[in-house]
């Protein structure tokens, strides 16, 4: 097992930890705690077992299996992104309204 | 005819109160002020003249301003509302122009860019080709604070961006209800406090990137 393995893996778990702590202390839903926990094992399966991702890589024609994490770790960052930005104008435009409601008072 | 005279204001305390009285001067006498949390004595200098004023306990920009404008004119059952800026750069005697076409929902106020700085120009004349590119309508002066609006557009125009990009879409509201615009022109008076107002060529990126990703909505 290479070192990147190992930093991974403990970040992993680190993380799976984490979550745990804010699912007990935060409104946190069971589908969205499952969710980042299957996200967190998928990557501590991946760190310690990085040839499973060769096969997909290869129906795919990406060279590399860790090239298949990179690319869909950069379109779930745009997604995320894209759903936090529209988040803030609602929450922007909510803000006004609540600004507009309280000057008439 | 109920008329409401309505200032979008922030940090106009050197000037809001000669403003106001010129208003007065022209026979107008219900005017509110919409202080945008000025930092300076706005809120207070604008009841001195006897103008009414509202104060946004947070900034929000001139485009929630207006659309608080629009929202108490419609409440408290005005005919029209005329906006202006509230920095001097209008003249009130341009009032009764907009009136004279009350039989339309939406009258601008259009200015001459010829007499404008050269920025300014640049600036005006880009903001009606990017209306024009994302809501479809050319206007002589898209960006122009100057504007009447009458219970019909009170009631169908819905201003959703807080900062300048409201002009624009007001003039995609505008088509979107099939509202009827008249445009007439007015004068500008430049003035050291008016100068210093405004959008800059910054803003003006700015506006284009978030009429980008939210023109539709």
């Amino acid at each position: 097992m290479e070192p990147i393995s190992y930093i991974v893996t403990f970040v992993g778990i680190i993380l799976l930890v984490y979550t745990f702590f804010q699912f007990k202390r935060y409104d946190m839903t069971i589908p969205e705690y499952m969710f980042w926990n299957m996200a967190w094992l998928g990557l501590i399966v991946i760190s310690l077992f990085p040839e499973l991702t060769s096969p997909l890589a290869k129906l795919l024609g990406i060279g590399r299996g860790v090239d298949i994490i990179i690319y869909l770790s950069i379109i779930v960052l745009f997604y995320m992104v894209f759903k936090l930005y529209y988040k803030i104008i609602k929450i922007e435009q909510d803000i006004t309204k609540l600004v507009r409601e309280l000057s008439k008072k | 005819m109920n008329v409401l005279i309505g200032l979008p204001a922030y940090n106009e305390a050197p000037v809001i109160t000669s403003v106001i009285k010129k208003i007065k001067k022209q026979g107008f006498d219900n005017i509110l002020v919409i202080d945008e949390c000025s930092t300076d004595n706005t809120k207070q200098e604008a009841p001195q003249t006897g103008a009414k004023v509202i104060r946004h306990v947070v900034n929000r920009g001139a485009g929630a301003a207006t659309a608080t404008l629009l929202s108490y004119a419609l409440e408290q059952n005005y005919d029209y509302v005329i906006v202006m800026d509230s920095d001097g750069q209008h003249d009130p005697k341009d009032i009764n122009k907009l009136l004279q076409q009350k039989q339309h929902n939406v009258v601008i106020g259009y200015r001459d860019f010829k007499g404008m700085p050269i920025q300014r120009t640049i600036a005006n004349t880009v903001g009606n080709l990017v209306t024009w590119f994302f809501f479809g309508k050319l206007v002589k002066d898209s960006q122009s604070g100057f504007k009447m609006f009458d219970r019909v557009a009170m009631q169908n125009i819905h201003i959703t961006f807080d900062r300048y990009e409201f002009c624009s879409q007001i003039i995609g509201q505008i088509r979107k209800h099939n509202l009827t615009l008249a445009q007439v022109p007015i004068k500008v008076i430049y003035t050291d406090h008016s100068l210093s107002k405004g959008q800059n060529i910054l803003n003006g990126f700015k506006m284009i990137m978030r009429l980008l990703l939210r023109w539709n909505r």
